[in-house]
């Protein structure tokens, strides 16, 4: 199996899996219970809790645990938005952030917030510009997301940190593709509260994290215990956290080796891909992108056929095809950069691992081009075209 | 999330290719769905389906429906054709999972613009044909109604 998926989620590391176990069996204990036992499972999560901070150049007190990326970011919304409704109601975000963001966006418009959707260039870039003329006065929050989960283009975090700084408006980042692949550090760039999920770096599932600056109002998400300092309650992921906290330590130690790695695999697989088949196009930022993320648009396809083709072939990999999405519409991401909707169905989506090599690489391209050849024979738009191309 | 028949279909699809100078052709479905498909149909004097062949820009269903109805419509006559539904389509299939009925009922959509493009050349009245929803190109979406 050739696994290029790694956007969606990625293999639990061996020594992840290890840390992890004793908190299943001997060290089983609550972490709010006063015995031995229980403060050996808070001693564990406050470990975690300083290695994840640590990595982003935060305080322990501004790590708070969740269910994973999705749940910090509604939480960042909602709380920000309550608690700072009396200051204004108004949201800057962009066109292609995550669902996560983009639906909260969405519940909190019907709860009368009013929210600025950024458009987004054809690398799928935001603009600064734009960013600074939708500041209003009531202007509370940007959420503007590190990386794209779809097309890997890195946002200028720097530069909106900034902005958000100088005008006094809270800025919030999805940071979930982006951490553990790209070094953050939040007093750099000024984030105010950042998401972020251990299962995109080779952690467990169902554990995330909100980090949220020191001194900002910040209202309960789950009512109850006195949990992570009575903002979320519910007695700790214990083991979760504890492979969290051994993933962050795994990533940001191996992060540059890493990097190099992917960098040439995925600089390979697009240039590959791109002149061996014909009418294909990357998707994205050529030089500000993930260093794992490839996507790409065969013209004239549909995307979900090709990943079940692939599949036959042991290949794991996604798309934006409206197929896949299970909706009617392409990838809205792919469609704010301005593909028409036959090229975002046509969509694949390879995200790489430092443990891929050049063969596999290799037996992609291949596959890939076997595969579009024999999905365009079976295309009435290939048809159509090649029968225009030839009375031109 | 497919049966077995399905994914049948899909690897190896039946009929799939294009008829020169076809009896009727019918192209349906849009780009913007991302499903479109085109059924060839030759029809012989005595108005049976001698032959039919199929193109699909679409996801695994979409090509499997394309292929199980002209298994179905081929060697029938042109009332008979008519019979078959996209029910009849997914029964043949063991089934569709729900989000890929409507790829069922654009196979059915394509055989019918296919006979309706027949009908027409041949200026024959198939009874309870009507004529099919124009299919819509990404390049004609401005001609779009809505």
């Amino acid at each position: 199996m050739i696994y290029l998926d790694n956007a969606a989620t990625t293999k639990t590391a061996p020594e992840v899996v290890e840390a992890m176990l004793p908190y299943f069996t001997e060290h089983f204990g609550n972490a709010s219970s006063i015995y031995a036992l229980g403060s050996a499972s808070k001693k564990a999560v406050n470990a975690a809790r300083r290695t994840i901070a640590e990595s982003i150049g935060a305080k322990m007190e501004e790590i708070y645990f969740t269910a994973g990326g999705s749940e910090s970011d509604n939480w960042a919304l909602k709380a920000v938005a309550e608690a700072y409704e009396g200051k204004g109601r108004h949201i800057i975000t962009s066109k292609i952030e995550h669902h996560a963001v983009l639906h909260t966006c969405e519940y909190l418009q019907k709860n009368g917030f009013e929210v600025t959707y950024l458009d987004v260039d054809e690398t799928g870039l935001i603009s600064v510009e734009a960013l600074k003329a939708a500041i209003r006065p009531d202007t509370i929050l940007i959420s503007i997301m590190f990386a794209n989960n779809e097309i890997g283009t890195i946002e200028p975090i720097a530069e909106i940190g900034a902005i958000a700084k100088k005008h006094g408006i809270l800025f919030h980042t999805d940071a979930v593709q982006a951490f553990g692949q790209l070094p953050i550090d939040v007093e750099e760039l000024h984030i105010d509260l950042l998401s972020a999920s251990a299962h995109k770096l080779n952690g467990p599932k169902g554990i995330g994290f909100l980090y949220v600056r020191n001194g900002l109002k910040l209202r309960s998400f789950i009512h109850g215990g006195a949990q992570e300092r009575s903002k979320r309650a519910g007695t700790e992921n214990v083991p979760a956290i504890v492979g969290f906290g051994k993933a962050v330590e795994r990533a940001m130690l191996m992060m540059e080796e890493k990097t190099q790695k992917e960098l040439k695999l995925r600089d390979y697989l697009m240039k590959h891909l791109e002149e061996e088949v014909p009418y294909a196009f990357v998707n994205g930022h050529r030089k500000n992108r993930l260093p794992n993320n490839v996507n790409i648009s065969f013209r004239f396809i549909e995307g979900e056929s090709l990943l079940i083709m692939l599949d036959m072939k042991g290949i794991c990999a996604s798309s934006g095809s409206a197929c896949t999405s299970g909706s009617l519409d392409p990838s809205h991401v792919l469609l704010a950069i301005g593909l028409k909707h036959e090229e975002a169905h046509g969509s694949l989506r390879l995200t790489l691992s430092e443990e891929n090599t050049m063969e596999e690489m290799d037996v992609v391209v291949e596959e890939v081009k076997e595969i579009v050849d024999k999905l365009r024979a079976m295309s009435p738009l290939y048809e159509d075209f090649v029968k225009k191309q030839g009375k031109q | 999330m497919y049966t077995e028949k399905v994914m049948d279909h899909f690897q190896n699809p039946r009929n799939m290719g294009e008829i020169e100078n076809p009896a009727g052709v019918g192209t349906v479905g849009n780009a913007k769905c991302g499903d479109i498909m085109r059924m060839y149909l030759d029809i012989d004097d005595a108005g049976i389906i001698q032959d039919v062949k199929f193109k699909t820009f679409g996801c695994g269903a979409a090509v499997a429906t394309s292929s199980m109805a002209t298994e179905l419509v081929k060697g029938k006559r042109v009332e008979e054709a008519m019979q078959v539904t996209n029910k009849a389509v997914m029964e043949a299939l063991d089934g569709l999972p729900p989000a890929k009925v409507h790829c069922s009922l654009l196979a059915e959509e394509a055989i019918h613009a296919a006979l309706w493009d027949y009908a027409q050349k041949h200026h024959l009245v198939i009874e309870g044909l009507k004529e099919p929803k124009k299919d819509i190109h990404e390049d004609e979406e401005e001609e779009e109604a809505d």
